[in-house]
């Protein structure tokens, strides 16, 4: 019922209905033929259903140990506790290619269900183009990682997963990362739709806007997620590497948040419409060409997959498609799109040109950093690497007006402001920032820390006090205040709740660019100090856990003599895949984190001395919950958009009721 | 805006786009006959004499080497830096061994205790004529190492005339190592 041929089957039947499902109604759409255009939504949760069974058919041998399938037998054991089995089958290429596809189907699924108001044309061929994408990776799937693979002789056991993944946060990143990834599809369809079309409307950039929102709150709770995986797993004390794979899934969150702000612009003002189609376009090729550079092996990445240029060659023939194709149709037919309206430079629409240019300059100084290397290699046979001073440098000044733009242009009126009226809405929060100012003097070191942190309080109490404004604290009764709130669109609480959120994790990265970390090498017994902070090491005992073997250190800080806590951080070795894991142990009272990493054993008996790594992190979790934050304020104006959307149809039925 | 303009400038987005394919399409093709490589480290010191160093032995392996010996050889000698903590190493010991039964080979132990260097090369027979340790990485840095396992090919007389940054097993020996013997 769920074996693996069953499996294989299914994807190639969802592969051929993805195929009828990209022809038929682009062919129907350009003979008007209703029909025809009728059937994409069908087609759509037809493939959905199709590769939804294909992929319970991998859990179901992983959960089974059908060791006789390749991918199971190198990924799984019978000894893996089986939320890992399950989550197993995306932790490897074959099965993340899978989940790739099948999450573009849901998204198909998602528009045949959810774009009912859609004008059936339109909706056709985002389904269509959805469709074709989905084909070109189930074909990529099907003819050079197929996870259904057969082994003959089946192996007794499996060899095994990575311990480094046997983790639940790294269970549950991959999908929310490629939902964010490839929810990007979503708007990239409608943009080829509306090209195709020729002609792009604010009804357009209404439909458009709640999916490149949720593609981005998908995509920020995955970055968040990596870092914070990253954070806690491979006991680096570091969050962000700027390495390839990280930089990866940068690029498209950045272009995707100008995107989500330059289609505010098409919706209210019909203006921005060549520049938010290229942007969709870009933002999902961008998550595209990420996928293809670290499966090709060309980026020299940390997190390495199984490279195989094979493999690369075929997803370069798909980019070559999907993106080539959608940017010759845009240098094509964009030409003939026209803007209407000229924009004041004081003005709402005014302050997001300038996000959108800030953004795309961050993007473009993050994609330079990323591909100089390998084109280095290839033009000039130099090796080089471009790190961290490159991009710190290079990003942070272009950071520092975004944030100060933020804080101004949510309390700016559209058309045109007057400078003087939305400066005397913004005096509280000015106060407020210099106050920040005068606070990170105190508590920070370094120029472009102290800018960058008043500049995120600058950020939070603008929007804070233009919620405050708009619902009239201050100058209306507690009724009229709840009556306003109850008023208050919910994009607007969403916008200040993201950016809020934007400034939670600006401050964090402040508070971490003041991280203190000692290596010591210390006997039993032995006190350090870092920071004010008492380090000792009270023991050091080993114990045999399921797979692994562990030695486990008990570590107590004091402050001023008080204890704080004890950390039991721990060094694992797998025996079977012969490697080692270190656990981390982190106190937090989510101002400053307390990290403890224990390293290698040196000496016996007596002069047995420990390594241990010892950080002190200043508001380390505020950059995950700022994540959280901003993905909750996308959610919050999601759920205000699919009202609005809903509202022209539901007033036509009321319309229809009373004629 | 004039309609000139505008298809010019939506026409860079493609071009861009066009520039980079080529490129990651060469990178492909060159990563497949081997000409291209995204993890290779270039040495510096490829083509120039070996640096001069003097380092002591491993307990129970014999006297360490200095670079007055290894110019001093008739053959051309195999310089392999290693360590017990690296697992790339353990990987690359079989085929060491392999190498070792058709050109010598001399290890260097790199940021390793001698204890543990001696016991890690022991295990299951040591690929090495000789062994020395490089306790504190001072000679490595000389070398231009950057991580383990990294190999040199040391032609008599002490030039470099090849350096490898990965676990060498004997298919690079058969590509890259053994074509140079034959010149010497």
């Amino acid at each position: 019922m769920f074996g693996p041929e069953q499996g294989h089957f299914a994807l190639a039947l969802a592969c051929v209905l993805a195929l009828v499902q990209f022809a038929v109604p682009l062919w129907g759409a350009n003979r008007r033929d209703a029909r025809l255009v009728g059937l994409a939504p069908y087609l759509a949760v037809s493939q959905l259903i199709a590769l939804g069974y294909s992929f319970l058919c991998l859990i179901m041998c992983a959960v089974s140990d059908d060791f006789s399938v390749q991918n199971v037998a190198a990924n799984s054991a019978v000894s893996k506790p089986l939320l890992y089995k399950i989550t197993g089958v995306w932790g490897n290429h074959e099965g993340s290619v899978l989940l790739w596809t099948l999450i573009l189907a849901v998204c198909g699924g998602a528009v045949s269900l959810f774009g009912r108001n859609l004008p059936d044309i339109l909706r056709g061929r985002v389904l269509a183009i959805l469709g074709g994408v989905s084909a070109g990776f189930q074909m990529f799937c099907l003819l050079t990682s197929d996870p259904f693979d057969r082994v003959f002789p089946a192996p007794m056991d499996g060899q095994g997963m990575n311990p480094l993944l046997q983790d639940p946060g790294l269970a549950f990143h991959p999908p929310i990362l490629y939902t964010g990834y490839v929810g990007f599809a979503v708007p990239f369809a409608f943009a080829v739709a509306a090209l195709i079309e020729g002609r792009v409307d604010a009804a357009w950039g209404r439909w458009v806007r709640p999916w490149a929102v949720a593609a981005w709150c998908f995509l920020t709770c995955g970055i968040a997620l990596g870092s914070w995986w990253s954070y806690y797993v491979l006991g680096w004390g570091g969050y962000w590497f700027w390495d390839p794979v990280e930089n990866a899934s940068l690029i498209p969150w950045l272009t995707g948040t100008a995107l989500v702000h330059s289609a505010i612009v098409v919706e209210k003002r019909e203006g921005l419409k060549i520049w938010t189609v290229l942007l969709a376009i870009a933002t999902f090729s961008f998550s595209l060409s990420g996928t293809f550079l670290v499966r090709s092996g060309i980026l020299n990445s940390v997190h390495a997959f199984a490279n195989d240029p094979a493999r690369g060659v075929f997803i370069l023939a798909l980019l070559a498609i999907v993106i080539g194709g959608s940017l010759a149709l845009f240098a094509w037919r964009a030409p003939s799109l026209t803007s209407t309206g000229l924009f004041s430079p004081i003005s709402r629409e005014g302050s997001l040109v300038l996000n959108n240019i800030l953004l795309c300059s961050i993007c473009a100084v993050v994609v330079t950093g990323t591909m100089y290397p390998p084109f280095m290699q290839l033009l000039a046979g130099r090796t080089i690497s471009v790190g961290k001073p490159f991009f710190d440098a290079a990003t942070i000044p272009l950071t520092l007006p975004l944030l100060l733009a933020m804080g101004v242009g949510t309390a700016l009126p559209w058309k045109r402001a007057q400078l003087a009226r939305t400066f005397s809405h913004l005096y509280a929060a000015a106060g407020i920032a210099a106050i920040g100012l005068v606070l990170c003097f105190w508590k920070l070191s370094g120029v472009l820390p102290i800018a960058c942190g008043a500049l995120a309080i600058w950020v939070i109490a603008a929007s804070a006090s233009d919620v405050l404004r708009r619902i009239g604290i201050g100058h209306t009764s507690a009724q009229g205040v709840w009556e306003r709130m109850k008023h208050l669109p919910r994009s607007s609480w969403g916008a200040a709740l993201a950016h809020i959120g934007a400034g939670i994790t600006v401050l964090g990265l402040c508070g971490m660019s003041q991280a203190q970390h000692a290596i010591v090498e210390v006997h039993i017994g032995e006190t350090r100090s870092l920071a004010g902070d008492d380090w000792t090491l009270l023991d050091v005992h080993d114990y045999i856990g399921p797979n692994y073997k562990a030695m486990q250190a008990d570590i107590a800080i004091r402050h001023n003599g008080k204890l704080v806590t004890i950390l039991h951080p721990e060094k694992r070795d797998f025996t079977t895949q012969s490697q080692t894991t270190t656990e981390v142990a982190i106190h937090t009272n989510f101002i400053t984190d307390l990290y403890g990493v224990v390293g290698d054993r040196h000496g016996t008996g007596k002069d047995t001395t420990y390594v241990l790594r010892l950080h002190r992190n200043p508001l380390a979790p505020w950059m995950w919950l700022g994540g959280l934050v901003m993905a909750i304020g996308g959610a919050f104006s999601l759920s205000d958009r699919r009202m609005r959307i809903g509202a022209p149809k539901r007033a036509a039925a009321r319309n229809m009721a009373r004629a | 805006m004039n309609a000139t303009r505008r298809g010019i400038l939506t026409a860079v987005p493609i071009i861009g786009a066009g520039v980079l394919g080529v490129g990651f399409w060469r990178m492909l093709s060159d990563m497949r006959s081997g000409a291209f490589d995204p993890r290779a480290i270039k040495n510096p010191n490829v083509g120039k004499p070996i640096p001069s160093f003097a380092m002591p032995g491993l307990p129970g392996l014999g006297d360490g080497f200095t670079d007055a010996e290894l110019k001093a050889q008739h053959r051309p000698v195999l310089v392999n830096f290693f360590a017990s903590w690296c697992i790339p190493c353990v990987a690359e010991m079989p085929g060491l061994r392999a190498i070792s039964r058709n050109m010598p080979i001399w290890g260097i132990a790199y940021e390793d205790k001698p204890e543990n260097a001696a016991g890690f090369v022991q295990r299951d027979g040591s690929p090495y004529a000789r062994v020395a340790s490089d306790r504190h990485g001072r000679v490595a840095i000389d070398w231009g190492v950057t991580g383990v396992p990294e190999s040199f090919l040391v032609a008599p007389g002490g030039r470099i005339i090849w350096h490898g940054s990965a676990a060498l097993d004997p298919q690079i020996y058969e590509a890259e190592i053994r074509p140079r013997l034959a010149g010497l």
